[in-house]
């Protein structure tokens, strides 16, 4: 996994809360079978104005002008600022897979749905809580054009503006340790492997039944 | 001791290691796949040279993208027309079949929806724990399983280590008291909960129901409102073992038989939160308060009862509040005040893992029997969750109850729910469904959902509008 230490960009506001993962990357691109090439079909149902579907050039499509990442000055955003319960609905990792592919590496929220929340620290991506008054700071300030990009350090876990105005933000520790490391939990866990047998042979005798082979 | 929750007990007997910044590694009992969130998963456990950690924990079965008509059907995955779709379950296929995973294939009768296969099989059973890339994994916790949905960077975890590393939930029980009127079902008590909690309500929580009205429920109904345990924003949803639990396992294909059985049913009784369990937080429902609902807006939290209006921009109180209102009813072609009955509905849908079952398909066929769908109906269509369900119907009288009333008898899988095959809404069209989610574009590009029970749905594709159930001659 991608290693996340520190993130300088330019921020884009999408200011609507309980955005589902539906919204954030629509059904017809989950057959897709690798982890790449969602970010052209970000929010595809608010980008377009026409129906998409994998494979279509997305060049020709009618765009909506008025949706925020079609904005010019939010073109090379890298930020995504949201409202809370973002990335509510499906499990569907696709919805980390498009920003990030899209090119976001930090979504600041008030808060996030679990699933969503989850997989994006999967993905080297930073899913970043601030207060509700924070995020109304910052919606107000990047809509006036006072603050235009951020910086994010997960070391400190703070947020700096431009301006010189910092807001900290708090992360679970194992999840800091995994994003600054890139580790692959798959790897940690795979460390584990004498415990893992130890459980089970103890698990066994309390519960067998737990262990039979599903046969049919 | 001290006093555990169902939730922590479960939780307590999977630790394989508690760490000391509060995530635990947790041993995952079972592990059941489908076509659209494994693929990715399979492929990264194939690159990293893994091999699945317990193979014989592992079915799989596809659903997602899977055709519903009888002639795509018959010719197994060949005749998938949508080259896609056709890949996807291509790959399960190729996947399970080398690692020597147990899968149930499109010519199977016991294929279906995941977590109808589940219960179905007996493989989900009380106390164990287990996941899947779907979200509404949540349904199994019916039974005093500890389900929850996971991405498919987990799915690659759980293939490989058998294990997850989580941090504990909070603990939230949800008390539905007293008896539900006659047509008011599990989907209401569910769709009425969520509206009261919000769509955010349950995050970071486990959701236990309880109560007389839960209690009541059959184990296909205690289903239904475990599986929208996540619409409130709950990764998991329980219900305490009981008696009609054991009954329901009892004799299932993958259930423990003869002295294990005893065992395992003696374990399971004891599956219920300790009477002086401490929840952190318990919300109170009335049961004899609760209509049948039916959901007006873009997410499962926009619900109301079918004697109730749409809401207004004066009842809001925040300006987030008026802009998500806006945003709905401009989405679903409603305004403000509209009687929830005016609906216009173009479509039908009975099927879902929320609403699938035997018992679904039974309730909405007593509703239809001798009647007819409207005209103004384009397509009402009904999904068995599962071949053996669609079997049984079928034995039953079911199918041609529908058939004669104007609908479609279909082949098993997730359809119209989430559109993934050919079964989707026109842009701007209403539809009656008994799934779980009203997103925007959820049931095709444009279409406009209002989630109800299966007997509302009933109802409505006959009458064409939505009707008071309890008032249904």
């Amino acid at each position: 996994m991608q290693a996340f230490t520190s993130h300088h960009g330019i921020v884009a506001p999408f200011d609507r809360a309980n955005v589902d993962t539906d919204l954030i990357i629509p059904k017809q691109f989950l057959k897709a079978v690798k982890k790449t090439g969602f970010g052209p079909n970000l929010f595809d149902q608010l980008r377009y104005k026409d129906e998409g579907q994998l494979g279509m050039d997305n060049s020709k499509r009618p765009v909506n002008p008025d949706f925020v990442l079609n904005q010019k000055r939010y073109t090379n955003a890298t930020i995504l600022l949201a409202r809370e319960n973002f990335g509510c609905g499906s499990s569907r990792e696709h919805a980390a897979w498009a920003l990030l592919d899209y090119g976001f590496r930090v979504i600041v929220a008030p808060s996030f749905a679990d699933i969503f929340y989850n997989n994006c620290f999967k993905n080297g991506m930073l899913p970043l809580v601030l207060l509700d008054m924070e995020i109304d700071e910052l919606f107000q300030g990047v809509e006036s054009g006072a603050v235009v990009e951020l910086t994010v350090n997960l070391q400190a876990q703070e947020v700096r503006l431009a301006k010189g105005k910092n807001y900290h933000f708090e992360i679970d520790p194992f999840r800091k340790k995994c994003l600054l490391l890139g580790l692959d939990d798959i790897g940690l866990t795979l460390e584990k492997q004498q415990l893992i047998r130890d459980y089970e042979r103890k698990q066994k005798e309390i519960c067998p039944w737990l262990f039979e082979d599903i046969i049919v | 001791m001290s006093p555990k929750t169902l939730y922590d007990k479960l939780w307590d007997s999977h630790i394989v290691e508690k760490r000391d910044d509060g995530i635990a590694l947790i041993y995952i009992d079972r592990h059941l796949l489908h076509e659209v969130t494994s693929p990715q998963a399979f492929e990264g456990m194939k690159i990293a040279g893994r091999t699945p950690w317990r193979t014989a924990a592992n079915l799989a079965t596809p659903d997602h993208n899977v055709p519903t008509t009888k002639s795509e059907r018959l010719a197994g995955i060949d005749g998938i027309v949508d080259p896609l779709s056709k890949l996807q379950v291509e790959i399960l296929d190729v996947n399970c079949k080398d690692l020597g995973i147990v899968q149930f294939g499109m010519e199977d009768v016991r294929q279906g929806i995941v977590h109808v296969v589940g219960p179905e099989q007996g493989l989900t059973q009380p106390g164990m724990t287990m996941v899947c890339g779907d979200s509404h994994t949540s349904t199994h916790g019916a039974l005093g399983a500890l389900a929850q949905g996971i991405g498919t960077s987990e799915v690659e975890h759980v293939l490989s280590t058998q294990c997850l590393l989580q941090k504990k939930s909070k603990n939230m029980l949800i008390q539905v008291n007293g008896q539900l009127a006659t047509g008011v079902t599990a989907k209401d008590i569910v769709l009425h909960v969520i509206g009261v909690l919000g769509t955010a309500g349950g995050t970071g929580y486990t959701i236990e129901f309880a109560g007389e009205a839960i209690a009541a429920l059959s184990i296909e109904g205690r289903m239904t409102v475990c599986n929208m345990a996540i619409e409130a924003g709950a990764r998991a949803g329980l219900v305490a073992v009981d008696a009609k639990t054991v009954e329901f396992v009892k004799g299932r294909p993958l259930a423990p038989r003869g002295a294990m059985w005893d065992r395992a049913k003696d374990y399971w009784l004891t599956l219920v939160s300790d009477s002086d369990a401490v929840f952190d937080k318990v919300v109170q429902f009335d049961a004899t308060q609760i209509e049948p609902q039916v959901t007006w807006g873009t997410s499962p939290e926009m619900v109301i009862g079918i004697s109730g209006k749409v809401p207004t921009m004066g009842m809001m109180k925040t300006s987030s509040e008026k802009d998500s209102l806006g945003r709905a009813l401009g989405y679903m072609g409603l305004s403000e005040g509209q009687s929830i009955k005016d609906i216009k509905l173009d479509r039908i849908f009975i099927g879902s893992c929320t609403n699938s079952r035997i018992e679904d398909l039974r309730a909405a066929a007593e509703i239809v029997k001798g009647k007819t769908v409207a005209t103004s109906i384009k397509q009402a269509l009904v999904v068995p969750g599962s071949g053996l369900v669609q079997q049984q119907a079928e034995k039953e009288g079911l199918a041609k109850i529908f058939v004669e009333a104007g609908f479609e008898w279909r082949q098993p899988g997730c359809s119209m729910c989430l559109a993934m095959n050919a079964d989707k809404l026109g842009q701007g069209e209403h539809c009656a469904s008994t799934s779980n989610r009203n997103f925007e574009g959820r049931q095709g590009f444009g279409g406009r959902t209002h989630l109800v029970s299966p007997i509302m749905a009933a109802a409505a594709a006959i009458a064409g509008h939505f009707v008071d159930i309890r008032s249904w001659k």
